[in-house]
């Protein structure tokens, strides 16, 4: 008889998560897991702490209080378990203004022991965000749009098991945004963690939500396909307009 | 994936890659070293008609040359890890499979090579508006390097625990002038019997210098031991 197949530990497992800025709590009591290749999709108005959770995911903030483990790792101390495997696409798009993009893409790749030439994974990716031309202009030279497509470059070149991206159609146009979802899109062996202030987003995608009230507490946990307009209406008080 | 296999970039290719970033953005803005050559002829020159001298000796020499070269270093030292703090570089460096250690070797480099530089231009300068006798100069090379490696790493160990505070730019000259001042003595001492107007004594010369090195060696420890903990949140 074949032995049963070991069940992959999950990709993220939070236990009563919670985080303080000084006297304020941002972040209270959040739980949930996600099996390794899941899509989860964090929801909530502003300020319910969906950044704080996503930073503290990707190790860059260590919680007040509950455990969680990353890909394994046990967080913060496992953290540097992490380095390497997660790809972040936050607020700050962690390129530096006087470099071209190009030189971005190289540093980073370089930093990450990833080959930097011609052929490699910068001009592929440049190529499918629409940036090859335009990659030798400086950031500081940059409109926002183009920020955060060369910002989608430097998230995606490592290949990250667990893609964090926080807003990451923010600054883009429609067309843009048709053009780069497929980017952020599965991936096989990839796990991936969306913050979105647009709800249709996670009811169109298969996978997780996860709601976060406004005083960072966690309102529900569900598969998208349970994702209603009530539920909606009573996570930011009168519904997203 | 195992961990294992997402394998660690070696320290010291992630220290090159760091330095060649902060040389390349250096290149193009010259936002510190520009301020630092500047400052150091503005001093000398304030200094050349504020004592009314048109020649020093010993250890006034030694002082007015030192304290130029500190507070000129201070200006480097405060603009460090401007681009970490603005531009996100440390949660860049956070997220990559490399060793804490690799940030602090290259920004002591980086420091390194523009006292370098800054005393390239500074000491001709210095000894155009004062010195009457050069043969000290060599040996005074020594006595600037053993200086400068310790102005780099006190000022790097001091620099990155001062730029998340609001208070910055009062902090970084407040925890570090204290933390100088030995080397400052020491230097003082080994560079002042350089500068004598009857020419150069190497009497306890070798003993300040082994001094620098043992305070140089002392913080080189520290800085390697501490610096993951000091970027961490």
């Amino acid at each position: 008889m074949a032995a049963a197949e070991p069940t992959p530990p999950p990709a993220l497992s939070i236990k009563a998560l919670g985080r303080d800025f000084n006297e304020a709590t941002v972040l209270r009591g959040v739980e949930l897991e996600l099996a390794a290749g899941g899509s989860l999709a964090i929801l909530g108005p502003n300020g319910a702490g969906k950044t704080t959770l996503l930073r503290i995911i990707a190790g860059l903030l260590r919680p007040s209080r509950g455990s969680l483990s990353v890909l394994g790792a046990e967080l913060p101390r496992g953290r540097w378990q992490l380095r390497g495997r997660v790809g972040m696409l936050g607020h700050a798009p962690l390129l530096y203004r006087e470099l071209s993009g190009r030189e971005n893409l190289r540093f980073a790749a370089r930093l990450h022991g990833l080959k930097d030439d011609g052929e490699g994974p910068i001009e592929a990716l440049l190529e499918q965000v629409g940036m090859s031309r335009r990659a030798d202009l400086r950031v500081e030279e940059m409109s926002a749009g183009m920020v955060q497509r060369l910002s989608l470059c430097r998230a995606l070149l490592p290949q990250p098991e667990l893609l964090l991206a926080d807003e990451p159609l923010s600054h883009l146009d429609p067309g843009a945004r048709r053009e780069l979802a497929p980017l952020l899109g599965p991936a096989p062996g990839r796990t991936r963690v969306i913050v979105s202030h647009d709800p249709s987003t996670a009811q169109t995608e298969p996978g997780m939500v996860l709601g976060l009230g406004a005083n960072g507490s966690q309102a529900f946990y569900i598969d998208s396909g349970e994702l209603d307009l009530t539920i909606l209406e009573t996570l930011y008080g009168g519904g997203p307009k | 994936m195992n961990p294992e296999l997402r394998r660690r970039t070696p320290t010291l290719r992630a220290a090159r890659v760091i330095l060649a970033k902060d040389l390349r953005i250096e290149l193009r803005t010259l936002q510190s070293l520009s301020a630092m050559l500047l400052f150091s002829l503005t001093t000398f020159v304030l200094f050349r008609y504020g004592l009314d001298r048109t020649s020093l000796e010993g250890s006034l020499a030694s002082g007015v040359l030192l304290m130029t070269i500190l507070f000129a270093a201070v200006l480097g030292i405060g603009r460090l890890f401007v681009a970490e703090r603005e531009q996100g570089g440390f949660d860049a460096f956070a997220l990559a499979p490399i060793d804490g250690s690799a940030l602090f070797y290259a920004k002591v480099t980086a420091q390194l090579i523009y006292l370098a530089i800054l005393e390239a231009f500074a000491l001709p300068v210095f000894a155009v508006l004062f010195l009457s006798d050069w043969s000290g100069l060599g040996a005074l090379t020594a006595v600037l390097a053993l200086l400068n490696l310790g102005l780099a790493l006190i000022g790097t160990i001091v620099s990155v625990m001062a730029t998340n505070s609001r208070a910055r730019d009062l902090l970084t000259p407040l925890l570090l002038l204290p933390l100088l001042v030995p080397l400052m003595i020491s230097a003082a001492s080994a560079a002042a019997p350089l500068l004598d107007a009857d020419g150069p004594s190497f009497a306890e010369f070798p003993k300040w210098l082994a001094l620098l090195g043992l305070y140089d060696l002392i913080f080189g420890l520290i800085g390697w031991a501490v610096f993951d903990y000091l970027i961490e949140d």
